[in-house]
């Protein structure tokens, strides 16, 4: 077991996890922040996405022990004061989710896609959600709601 | 008395946002996953790496002595914990095939993923590991993947006490069908086939299974059908119905891989039993593409009689069918649900349908979205484009003589459409389309030789789902019926709230079937709560699958909304001491007939009901009301799609451009839930046509075991889609036909046929799904040569 200090959500939490333990069962199984999903084994959906100092990573590709000292926002933290975020507002007003088990890693990789400033017109934001994927919306209100928030067409 | 303001607004009609999205957007779901409960334990599966494999022993010990592992069993453990198979509920002959098929294999694997040995421990990662240490020895045995070679003389029997890999022939046939195809000009025979696609949610299957002290029994599922798996774990585990309770909670989408009576459900359950522990199970996603269903991997040949000036006179499929190792919920029948629309919205006469279901050594197939109307529809439209060809006929004008023009019209086949426009759905296509601008660049594009050269196929199809009359099931030997349920309840101080029988799982019901009933009743769409997906409160349903949930389900809710305003007539009218024909009723208000002073709101009178001070003699107290309603048709959704694609004929790679859509789907009842399910669902038809295929070696060795192989779309390799609607009512109280599985069903052949348009002026006729870049150039290739 390793002792681990990270924050997540703005709280900081001091944990004891096995080495092998991927940031979304630590997540998941210790922080109880359910909001992070598990789609694949392979690094392919991206349903887990969580923002780690700001910027996107799909939390079944890194180890718990690795946030160490970082900040972690998932899909429970983005939402500020009662307010949806933006993003996660578009979402809703455009109808950008279905059964809603891809959402919060869609919703956490524009953020950082728009934040990076690189959702600059309809292929740049196709381009880059590619990492995440989703089988209920076929993408096409998804993209919209994104353009939305970035301001483009 | 406090009473809500009635509602003036009107819902239905209208794009309401989502009540569902205020907890999926917080990441507040509740999908089984997230469920942890006290002394949970976790199961792992040991699965067969081979396709087929005699098993000779299993040894678990080393895994019974593993860190944190609570027990293990194998196969011949738990023989006696089954009092029936995982069933099959559609023997669609009297001569079917139906080997036993129990949760775990005893004496040998049949597929790749078939399960062997179950583990559980105090954590998910422990049973893991302790799974690997159980130690099988397996005596691989010879095997076959594909449905050709498996009904080869000689061919690797899959049940070898079967004797035969035939699991069933299936024929519908017209009287006199051979003098018609004799008689016909033209006659064009075309073979396809469908590889199997992965249905692929992005929630992994998952499962929780709990005892209570009384030995009643609660499942926490991530299914499309509570009330049907309810039923299911009677006849495998003895446990009676009334004492079990299914939950589906949020469910991360289905596309009728969760229509299906699992083996990890019930080993859930058996195992919670046997250990006195809540026992927990969650799929992992190569786990996913061997041991949840697949679906199509259908070879056909189709056939189309036709006079020289275009008229089709007679239809003739043929199609042998993969089933896989063992039959599921409804393997043998996903063939059936295409069998009446071979003719499409076409008016053929004569008709001929056969099917052939195969054993092959390979994951069972089931209902994949649209379940057999994509199969059937993939091979009428292209089969389409080959006969214009032939005729030297444009591909539109061919499908505008034949459509169906009239309805109510009954086909060849034996079943009546109830409504349509089918010119009308194709005609605005063509408004959206503007196929000269196309056809133009095309024209300019092969003048100059462009190495990228760009084709549009179209697609006119229609449908049948709204699962279904019972007495039609009944017929064609399904084991159950077709009906929904409906419950809708006035609380005392007038907020509503609706019992469905349908399970959702994406597809916003809770919004849709708010809407319904906002209007019947005259209150907002927030103050109508709907509750689903829990066999509590939910004591009846068929649940959701089919498009069968508004279609059937709505219609029920429909039926007692009306029942309610029923009852309330009669208290009112008894409160206001007026008969009840003098009473006028709109939007939840009832107003006597020449007085348009004297009312009482509905929500009076539902307080009135439950106060029962003042009832008419006899009425029972309270306002709530049930309504089962069995369909007497199906439901016939149609449209016309069109995709122009864009091909690199130096590379094969093929690029989707455009993609139009204009469906009838009756009354809109939410246009925007409507719309997300045309783009969900004519992705999934894009996905066959471009990007997905599950490919097995020839001896059922999986291929694409993960989603780095098996290429699920993301948006980068998708255009925005252009959709629209005309509505024709369907012959129901709303007008509501469905909708899930329409885009699925339409999308694939017209993509195949925009890139066969490509590159038809270099003689290209066929291109294999799905098209990819290797496909597509070998095309390009084999007439080049």
């Amino acid at each position: 077991m390793r002792r681990v200090a990270f924050t997540a959500n703005g709280t900081r939490h001091d944990l004891e996890i096995e080495p092998r333990e991927l940031l979304v069962y630590v997540l998941r199984d210790r922080l109880g922040l359910t909001g992070t999903n598990v789609g694949c084994d392979t690094s392919s959906c991206g349903a887990c996405t969580v923002l780690v100092n700001g910027e996107s990573v799909k939390s079944c590709t890194m180890l718990g022990v690795q946030a160490a000292g970082m900040e972690v926002k998932t899909i429970e933290g983005l939402a500020h004061n009662g307010e949806l975020h933006p993003v996660q507002q578009a979402f809703h007003e455009h109808h950008a989710l279905q059964c809603g088990y891809c959402t919060p890693g869609m919703v956490l990789a524009a953020v950082s896609l728009i934040d990076s400033g690189a959702a600059t017109d309809e292929a740049a934001i196709r381009h880059g959600l590619e990492g995440n994927l989703c089988r209920c919306t076929g993408y096409h209100n998804i993209v919209k709601a994104v353009a939305d928030v970035a301001g483009v067409s | 008395m406090a009473v809500a303001e009635t509602a003036t607004e009107t819902f239905v009609g209208t794009s309401v946002k989502r009540k569902e999205d205020a907890s999926l957007l917080r990441g507040r779901g509740t999908y089984v996953d997230n469920l942890t409960l006290p002394a949970t334990a976790y199961m792992a599966i040991v699965r067969s790496p081979y396709p087929r494999a005699r098993i000779t022993s299993v040894n678990l010990d080393a895994a019974r002595a593993a860190e944190g592992v609570v027990s293990a069993f194998s196969g011949t453990d738990l023989a006696d914990d089954w009092k029936g198979g995982l069933p099959c509920a559609w023997p669609v002959t009297e001569d079917i095939k139906m080997p036993p098929h129990y949760p775990l294999a005893t004496d040998e694997a049949r597929y790749q993923g078939d399960g062997v040995a179950v583990v559980v421990a105090e954590s998910r990662a422990l049973a893991k590991d302790a799974a690997e240490l159980v130690g099988v020895e397996y005596e691989p045995l010879p095997s076959i993947a594909g449905v050709e070679r498996a009904l080869e003389e000689g061919a690797p029997l899959v049940h070898e006490d079967v004797g035969t890999n035939e699991c069933y022939v299936w024929k519908l046939e017209t009287d006199d069908f051979s003098a018609a195809l004799d008689a016909a000009d033209v006659v064009v025979t075309r073979r396809y086939f469908q590889p199997r696609l992965i249905p692929s949610a992005i929630e992994p299957r998952a499962v929780v299974a709990q005892v209570g002290p009384t030995g009643d029994v609660t499942i926490w599922s991530a299914t499309q059908i509570p009330h049907i798996l309810r039923f299911a774990t009677q006849l495998v585990l003895g446990i009676p119905e009334s004492k079990i309770r299914v939950i589906a909670p949020d469910v991360g989408g289905g596309f009728g891989s969760k229509v299906e009576v699992y083996a990890e459900d019930q080993l859930a359950v058996t195992l919670a039993r046997r250990l006195g522990r809540p026992v927990k199970w969650t799929e992992e996603r190569a786990e996913a593409h061997v041991a949840t269903i697949h679906g199509r991997d259908v070879v056909h040949e189709l056939t189309f009689a036709a006079t020289n000036d275009g008229t089709i006179t007679a239809v003739k499929s043929e199609a042998w069918c993969a089933m896989g190792a063992y039959l599921q919920l409804v393997t043998p029948g996903v063939p059936l649900l295409g069998a009446w629309i071979y003719s499409g919205p076409y008016a053929i006469p004569n008709y001929s349908v056969t099917f052939t279901g195969v054993f092959t050594n390979t994951t069972p197939t089931d209902a994949y979205r649209g379940a057999g109307r994509p199969e059937a529809t993939y091979v009428l439209e292209r089969t389409m484009d080959a006969l214009a060809r032939e005729l030297e006929m444009d591909p539109i004008e061919l499908r505008q003589k034949n459509f169906v023009k009239e309805f109510p019209y009954t086909m060849a086949s034996g079943l009546t459409i109830d409504a349509g426009d089918y010119d009308a759905t194709l005609g605005r296509l063509l408004e959206l389309l503007d196929l000269d601008a196309i056809r133009a660049d095309q024209a300019a594009r092969r003048e100059s030789d462009d190495p990228r050269q760009i084709g549009v196929g179209f697609s006119t199809y229609n449908e049948m789902c709204g699962l279904a009359p019972s007495r039609i099931l009944g017929a064609i030997r399904y084991a159950v019926g077709g009906w929904d349920a409906a419950t809708v309840r006035f609380q005392p101080l007038g907020s509503v709230q609706v019992v469905v029988g349908t399970s959702p799982h994406g597809q916003g019901h809770e919004t849709t079937f708010a809407q319904i009933v906002a209007d019947q009743l005259g209150v907002d769409v927030d103050d109508v709560e709907v509750l689903h997906g829990d066999t509590a409160s939910s004591q009846q349903g068929m649940d959701t699958y089919g498009s069968r949930s508004l279609a059937v389900g709505g219609i029920a809710l429909w039926n007692a909304g009306e029942k309610i305003i029923g009852k309330a007539r009669k208290i009112v009218a008894h409160q206001l001491e007026v008969a009840e024909d003098d009473l006028d009723y709109a939007n939840g208000t009832f107003t006597v007939k020449g007085s348009p002073d004297r009312t009482m709101g509905i929500r009076e009178a539902a307080f009135a009901a439950h106060a029962a001070h003042d009832l008419p003699d006899g009425m029972e107290p309270g306002l709530e009301q049930t309504a089962v309603f069995d369909p007497p048709n199906f439901s016939w959704p149609a449209g016309a799609h069109a995709a122009v694609v864009e091909v690199d004929t130096e590379t094969g790679d093929t690029r989707l451009v455009r993609y139009v859509a204009v469906d009838d789907v009756g009354t809109a009842v939410n246009p925007m839930i409507i719309d997300g399910q045309v783009h969900g669902g004519v992705t999934q038809g894009i996905a066959a046509a471009l990007f997905e295929e599950g490919a097995y070696d020839e001896e059922g060795n999986l291929l694409t075991t993960t989603m780095a192989t098996y290429l699920v779309p993301s948006a980068a390799e998708l255009p925005s889609y252009e959709t629209d609607r005309i509505e024709t009512r369907a012959d129901n109280p709303l007008g509501v036909k469905g909708v899930g599985e329409t885009g699925t069903i339409a999308a694939a052949p017209a993509v195949i046929n925009a890139v066969v348009d490509a590159l038809s002026h270099l003689g290209v006729t066929d291109v294999g799904l799905p098209a990819t870049p290797e496909r597509v150039w070998k095309a390009i290739e084999e007439v080049r040569t």
